[in-house]
């Protein structure tokens, strides 16, 4: 019945519309697929990508960034730096002003109270708030005036576009969240899947797991805008099926995510429908060195720990002849296509923060084969295994069940055979690997194999609080519980103590070199990490779509406002 | 009858206790978290805080008894305050699921009717298409038709769903351009358009799933009326001089359909479970897209609810079929 009158009330508020504003709404429906379906539309209570792109055509946060990673005010008048005022010199404040006249799409203000309210809601400690990074470090948030918020840290912020920036950390209404605070958050079932916002849409339909029905926004702020009637994201199904109903069927306009073989991406391309569109961002696709000794043999609770050195990883020569024997040009052709690049570094992107180290992307398999000569693992007995002190040189390698990795672990396998290393391929369940379950044995931190491949991204174009993961303190252990992102166990007081440096270093160009020298410090000079390929998100979109500019910083769908259909 | 009914009705209970504590132990003793899909930029402590708020983190027997409780007596409740505007349990927690935070049966009422409709009028079809081809396979066996249909049914039966429907929908949506590939599932028929457009989105998927069941119920047919071809009271029929037509469709063919029934209502449960596989092709989001999903992404309350529903289904058309194989064969009584 609710939902009837919502509806309603969209159509009568469209049926206005078109007299004040000639434009919106003239082009008809925009659709959208999702290889998986949308199960809520609250970021704040998922950490599916899924949900917090199709919550971003609907939540807006107060500032957005661009495609090459540089931030633009959404809901503000402008973007506050030291410059203009609106970061005290100090950094541990940032005030940001609201544009005049911003309306919920309920007709209602948007006010700095939303603010303070969604910083609440996020902070509160029995609602599982998924982006709680985003509001850490802040001490308060405060309602200067009706427009006006201050964010006040705890201490000074390097980088203080955290809170409510991006499509991760929106502004939510106070007033229809207001009885959803802490425990409640969940039960909220029609707050969570029909937000009101501010973006260019509102819902109007939602089925869980299945489709989003959308209008365009009445308040929206700019009267032009968006340039689509309705929108629908249509979920469920695999990414081929996605991407044929984008490039070959013409069924619907965007297909997010369609990661696809690359031959399979030729054939698509040829029906001539659509084009398919990358966003690189920083996901890498690495393997990881294990610096402790994974042997079944050691008693649990040692094994895999700080107290016994790997064996034989320990020794750098043989983790860079195992990087060397690696030819990731091939690793892409085979696995990603368009949808991925060969690279050395842990931090691939954006320009500025990468490092130049390019000097693992040809493959030296006669350097690698020299550097275990020299490390003392020959071939004593002819069996094409190399061994040492009578111990052979063998590795177990695992990730996770899926057909590209397990493409790759037969490659990697090949060359790392050809090397003389006695390679053991294990795949595990992703939900197990990824789990975290302190119980399992098989889990990415547990970390019990010689080496692993998965892959990692930093979610923001400032990589500070991704870095942070190789910290000596970051490692997991039966202390703590097997938790922690630092699943090398990588410690050096270097690394520790040029990461401290850079949460102080407030010039981004200084920032910038920092980042590169602890990107250099965990790839080439130590090859603790094995960067393999840098990889993209691949969408597609038709043809008769105008307007999509794919994002890697902030939601693909960051500028759905602008979207027009192709005449 | 009555006490047979009243009798397995009654024993059915403590099978269905039994089944739901099993299925509970064996979904939360399986490997996984419903953290594994969180990305790994979201902190061990935040995942922790987020276990936390699902209720996640509780031990296996006090979830169970909670969930016992949930479907016994708040779902039931819900629906009968929905009906009559009371509100008895009003404010108790429901069953949520722990991927969308959405009332579990809300979610399965959503999903229900788009199964129902499309592997039912798939399951309906196959029937229609089984019965005529086992009838004359089995009258003219060896015949041109038996073997055209064996060969029919051989592919039915081996040639799985996930292929037979990516052929369907490069031959009849990418090539022919006829069919859309993605059921829409907010279409409302209203009108002649609307129908059509219906039909349309429903052919790919329930002629992949009408052939995967015509093939099975087809064999039985063609079996049960060969075994029945040859009785003595079909000669007896023949040689009193009755029309072959009368022969085979009265004679032989009920006798033949009591085993193709129980065959075809023990299939029943299956038309609410969904087609997993066929179902995620097609995007037709229904219960069988759901439990996938659920068990993807570890969301043990879907998962266990649905696999219960599954459990309950099973045992009642098995009674279900028990009786009608009563109730065809006079020569079977249950007292």
């Amino acid at each position: 019945m609710k939902l009837k009158t919502l509806l309603l009330g969209a159509a009568a508020a469209f049926a206005l519309a078109p007299a004040a504003h000639a434009e919106r709404g003239t082009d008809g429906e925009v659709k959208l697929t999702f290889p998986q379906a949308v199960s809520i539309m609250n970021p704040y209570l998922t950490g599916g990508t899924k949900d917090i792109y199709a919550a971003s055509m609907v939540l807006e946060p107060l500032a957005g960034l661009t495609p090459e990673g540089v931030l633009i005010p959404k809901l503000v008048t402008e973007i506050p730096t030291k410059e203009n005022g609106g970061i005290s010199e100090d950094m541990t404040s940032i005030t940001w002003k609201l544009l005049p006249d911003l309306k919920w799409s309920d007709g209602t203000a948007v006010t700095a109270d939303d603010a303070v309210f969604t910083w609440q809601y996020c902070t509160d400690p029995a609602g599982g708030c998924s982006q709680a990074t985003k509001y850490e470090g802040v001490a308060s948030v405060e309602a200067v005036d009706a427009s006006t918020i201050k964010v006040t840290f705890s201490g000074p912020k390097a980088n203080p576009y955290t809170a409510f920036v991006s499509a991760l950390a929106p502004l939510l209404q106070k007033k229809q969240f207001e009885a959803c605070l802490g425990a409640a958050a969940p039960t909220c079932t029609d707050a969570n899947n029909m937000p009101v916002g501010t973006g260019p849409f509102m819902v109007t339909g939602f089925t869980v797991n299945d489709t989003v029905q959308m209008a365009a926004n009445p308040n929206y702020r700019d009267p032009a805008k968006p340039a689509f009637a309705t929108a629908v994201i249509k979920g469920g199904g695999d990414a081929e099926g996605s991407a044929r109903a984008v490039m070959e069927t013409g069924e619907f306009d965007y297909a997010w995510n369609t990661q696809i073989p690359p031959e399979t991406q030729e054939s698509m391309k040829a029906a001539g429908k659509g084009e398919f569109v990358v966003a690189f961002g920083t996901l890498v696709e690495r393997i990881e060195m294990n610096t402790t000794d994974p042997d079944p043999a050691l008693p649990e609770g040692e094994r895999a720990t700080a107290k016994h050195p790997h064996p034989i990883l320990s020794d750098i020569k043989v983790r860079t002849a195992l990087s060397k024997a690696i030819d990731r040009s091939i690793l892409v052709e085979v696995g990603y296509g368009a949808g991925g690049k060969p690279t050395c570094n842990v931090i691939p992107g954006p320009e500025g923060w990468a490092s130049d180290n390019e000097g693992c992307i040809a493959q030296d398999m006669e350097g690698a084969k020299a550097l275990l000569d020299e490390a003392g693992w020959k071939d004593s007995d002819g069996d094409g295994i190399r061994d040492k002190d009578g111990k052979k040189l063998h590795i177990l390698y695992q990730t996770t069940v899926n057909p590209i990795r397990q493409d790759f672990q037969a490659l990697i396998k090949d060359w790392w055979t050809e090397l003389g290393v006695d390679v053991e391929l294990k795949a595990i369940d992703p939900g197990v690997f990824f789990g975290g379950d302190p119980g399992s044995p098989d889990t990415f931190q547990k970390f019990y194999a010689d080496v692993e491949m998965y892959a990692n991204n930093s979610e923001s174009p400032d990589p500070e609080s991704y870095l942070g993961q190789y910290q000596c303190k970051n490692a997991p252990s039966p202390e703590t519980q097997w938790q922690g992102e630092n699943i090398n166990r990588f410690c050096t007081p270097e690394y520790d103590a040029l990461y401290a440096t850079l949460a102080t270093t407030t010039d981004i160009a200084a920032r910038q070199e920092i980042a590169k020298k602890l990107n250099d410090m965990v790839t080439k000079d130590s090859m603790i990490v094995v960067p393999l390929v840098h990889r993209g998100t691949l969408s597609a979109h038709s043809n008769s779509l105008g307007g999509v500019q794919i994002n890697a910083w902030d939601s693909e769908m960051w500028n759905a406002a602008d979207w027009f259909r192709v005449k | 009858m009555l006490t047979f009914t009243l009798r397995r009705l009654l024993l059915a209970i403590p099978i269905l206790l039994v089944i739901s504590l099993v299925i509970f132990l064996l979904v939360d003793l399986a490997p996984g978290s419903p953290m594994a899909e969180i990305p790994l930029t979201v902190p061990p402590d935040v995942r922790q805080k987020m276990i936390e708020a699902l209720g996640a983190d509780q031990p296996v027997f006090v979830r169970y008894l909670l969930w016992l409780k949930q479907f016994f007596w708040i779902e039931p409740m819900t629906l009968y305050d929905g009906w009559f505007g009371t509100s008895i349990v009003e404010g108790q927690q429901r069953i949520l699921s722990w991927q969308s935070r959405s009332p579990v049966f809300t979610i399965i009422g959503q999903r229900l009717p788009q199964t129902l409709i499309v592997v039912g009028t798939a399951y309906l079809v196959g029937i229609m298409i089984a019965l005529p081809i086992g009838i004359y396979s089995a009258y003219r066996q060896y015949s041109f038709f038996d073997q055209v249909g064996t060969l029919f049914a051989m592919i039915g039966f081996s040639v799985p769903t996930f292929f037979s429907g990516t052929l369907l929908i490069i031959i009849f949506a990418v090539w022919l351009g006829w069919f859309p590939t993605k059921y829409d599932t907010m279409l409302e028929v209203t009108d002649w358009q609307s129908f059509l457009q219906q039909v349309k989105q429903m052919a790919l998927p329930v002629m992949t799933l009408g052939l995967a069941n015509a093939a099975t119920i087809s064999r039985y047919m063609r079996s049960s009326m060969l075994d029945n071809m040859t009785m003595d009271y079909v000669r007896t029929a023949r040689a009193k001089g009755m029309d072959e037509k009368v022969v085979v469709l009265r004679h032989v063919l009920r006798n033949s359909l009591i085993p193709v029934v129980t065959v075809i209502a023990l299939g029943i449960p299956s038309i609410f479970g969904g087609a997993i596989i066929t179902e995620n092709l097609f995007g037709v989001n229904g219960i069988g897209a759901a439990l996938i999903g659920a068990i993807h992404a570890n969301d043990l309350p879907m998962v266990q609810t649905l696999a219960f529903i599954f459990a309950v289904l099973i045992v009642l058309f098995n009674l279900i079929a028990d009786i009608l194989y009563g109730l065809l064969d006079p020569r079977i009584r249950y007292d």
